[in-house]
């Protein structure tokens, strides 16, 4: 059965149809990648799933409930997580505080705590660096701080938005093997540009072109389709 | 040494020297540290909302007052001792603060600047209008017979010096727990990035609410104490001129440290009374110092030794 599903969403800004009447079913335990050109309504219609903004008609159900009308903090309640496309740490707070932060909305008690922070830290390769002031790290390292973040809330559903910007080659191929050892565990949603990334870690792919669903299926599918080239290469 | 140790030696010091003061200082001195000590716990209370939550407001002269006015109306009208009448102050600040929290954050940046320095001067001004009762500018000069507590009389400079620095001593430890705690913590986050907060699942304005009734709250302690320690309560204290000075005093020890606002107090305070006995043009020298500090140390007084020595400062 599906964790999340969307009948109807749209959002419109000015006029301009960020996202439109978009039915989308992601069910529990799929990796699933979300693709598109530049402006394709990615980030919005990801933002609609979490609550940062709020859709102009449609709705949004969560584990077969309709959450359309709960505020972000709410469905982040609910095991949602969601991690920022422009990176969004705590910056004057340490790496550790940033995770703890996270962690302490479902775990209490100081050692509990520090036992996920430590395991967040680690699965995200930041473990040497706990103290050290989140704003102090580099680029690539904050983005992963993110990636940590999500992780201490052990999410029903992770919403990455473009998690391997900025990263290195080393970092993105330790990524891969996170979201993989992550798979049995929890419901991945991924807007990705990098394609090796999206080959090799998504079951499934859906393509947004001015938003709306231009096609889904099986990286495989996708990297076969004429439509979808055509998007890319703009000359659909 | 640890980050704790080091927490526990300095600002437990500190305020084992302010106790021992009282013993050394010569009575000039003496009264005026029992005075910063009170503002300053003003200025812690304005610390935790503008310091450790990025609340930025114009109107805590409103929560002062209402402390203030909350304790010297029980005194003067209903003859309540001391413990009755900070109550009164004491409850009348938490209604205050809940009231404009609950109003006020439905806005942010300039708009809640705007609106609480509003709120500040609607406050001022039923002071005002109710002149019958408040005395208005001319205010009310507490009975010095309600001013005791058994056989301790708060008139007195050495109950007067205890009892500030009881107050002030309160405030301190509260706020060094608070920011140490997780809910402190969840307050910082909310002042770093309070959408990335609320994407933590932080029911953001609950917190902040919290942060605006607390600062109200403690704002309000100092102000009924400053009425009940110094014997009067007037208009003054509800003015705008009242509502920057804990900003400035905040600003210049170092917003969102523990230690900063009684730095920030005291500095201003020797600062105006030191070079106002050497020249009738004071207010120049103050304001000549402020824009240094604020050019050449804008973290504050304690912001600068976060920076440069410890970076563990609470």
């Amino acid at each position: 059965m599906s964790l999340l599903s969307t009948r109807g969403l749209s959002r419109s800004f000015a006029g301009l149809r960020a996202v439109h009447e978009v039915d989308f079913d992601l069910p529990k335990g799929e990796v699933r990648a979300l693709i598109g050109p530049n402006g394709a309504g990615k980030t919005t219609f990801v933002s609609l799933l979490c609550g940062r903004i709020l859709p102009t008609s449609g709705q949004v159900f969560f584990d077969g409930r309709d959450i359309s009308a709960l505020p972000a903090h709410r469905r982040i309640g609910l095991g949602m997580a969601y991690t920022f496309q422009i990176t969004s740490v705590f910056s004057r707070l340490s790496a550790y505080e940033n995770v703890a932060l996270a962690a302490r909305r479902r775990v209490h008690g100081r050692a509990e705590v520090d036992r996920v922070v430590m395991r967040a830290l680690e699965q995200a390769g930041l473990h040497d660096r706990p103290d050290q002031p989140a704003g102090d790290l580099s680029y690539g390292h904050q983005r992963l701080l993110e990636i940590a973040m999500g992780l201490a809330q052990a999410p029903r559903l992770l919403i990455l938005d473009e998690p391997t910007q900025g990263l290195s080659d080393g970092e993105v191929a330790a990524f891969k093997a996170l979201i993989r050892g992550l798979k049995d565990s929890t419901t991945i949603l991924l807007i990705e540009h990098n394609m090796s990334v999206v080959m090799e870690t998504a079951d499934r792919v859906t393509v947004l072109n001015f938003g709306e669903i231009l096609a889904e299926g099986t990286p495989a599918e996708i990297h076969a389709n004429a439509q979808v080239q055509a998007a890319y290469l703009g000359t659909g | 040494m640890s980050d704790s140790t080091k927490t526990v030696i300095l600002h437990g010091g500190l305020l084992a020297l302010l106790f021992l003061l009282q013993f050394l200082l010569p009575a000039y001195h003496h009264g005026n540290l029992a005075r910063i000590m009170v503002l300053a716990t003003f200025a812690m209370g304005y610390n935790v909302m503008f310091g450790y939550t990025g609340l930025l407001s114009l109107g805590h002269a409103l929560f002062f007052a209402a402390g203030m006015y909350g304790m010297g109306l029980a005194m003067q009208y209903a003859g309540a001792g001391p413990v009755l009448a900070m109550s009164a102050g004491l409850v009348a600040s938490i209604v205050v603060a809940l009231v404009v929290g609950l109003l006020a954050l439905r806005t942010a940046g300039v708009g809640f600047m705007i609106v609480t320095l509003m709120f500040a001067q609607a406050g001022y001004l039923i002071i005002l209008y109710y002149g019958a009762w408040t005395r208005g500018d001319e205010g009310l000069v507490m009975p010095q017979a309600l001013r005791m507590l058994g056989a301790i009389d708060f008139s007195q400079p050495g109950p007067r010096y205890f009892a500030a620095l009881g107050l002030f001593a309160t405030g301190f430890l509260l706020t060094l727990w608070m920011m140490r705690s997780p809910f402190g913590k969840v307050l910082i986050a909310i002042r770093e990035n309070e959408e990335r907060a609320r994407m933590l699942g932080y029911d953001v304005f609950r917190y902040k609410l919290a942060a605006v009734v607390i600062s109200g709250t403690l704002c309000g302690l100092a102000g009924a104490a400053y009425g009940l320690l110094f014997g009067y309560v007037g208009a003054t204290f509800a003015s705008v001129q009242y509502s920057i000075f804990p900003l400035l005093w905040v600003l210049l020890g170092g917003a969102g440290t523990v230690i900063g606002p009684l730095i920030g107090t005291l500095f201003m305070f020797y600062l105006i009374d030191l070079s106002s006995a050497v020249t009738s043009a004071y207010m120049l020298v103050a304001g000549v110092v402020l824009v240094l500090l604020t050019l050449f140390a804008p973290q504050g007084l304690a912001g600068e030794l976060r920076a440069r020595v410890w970076r563990g400062l609470p």
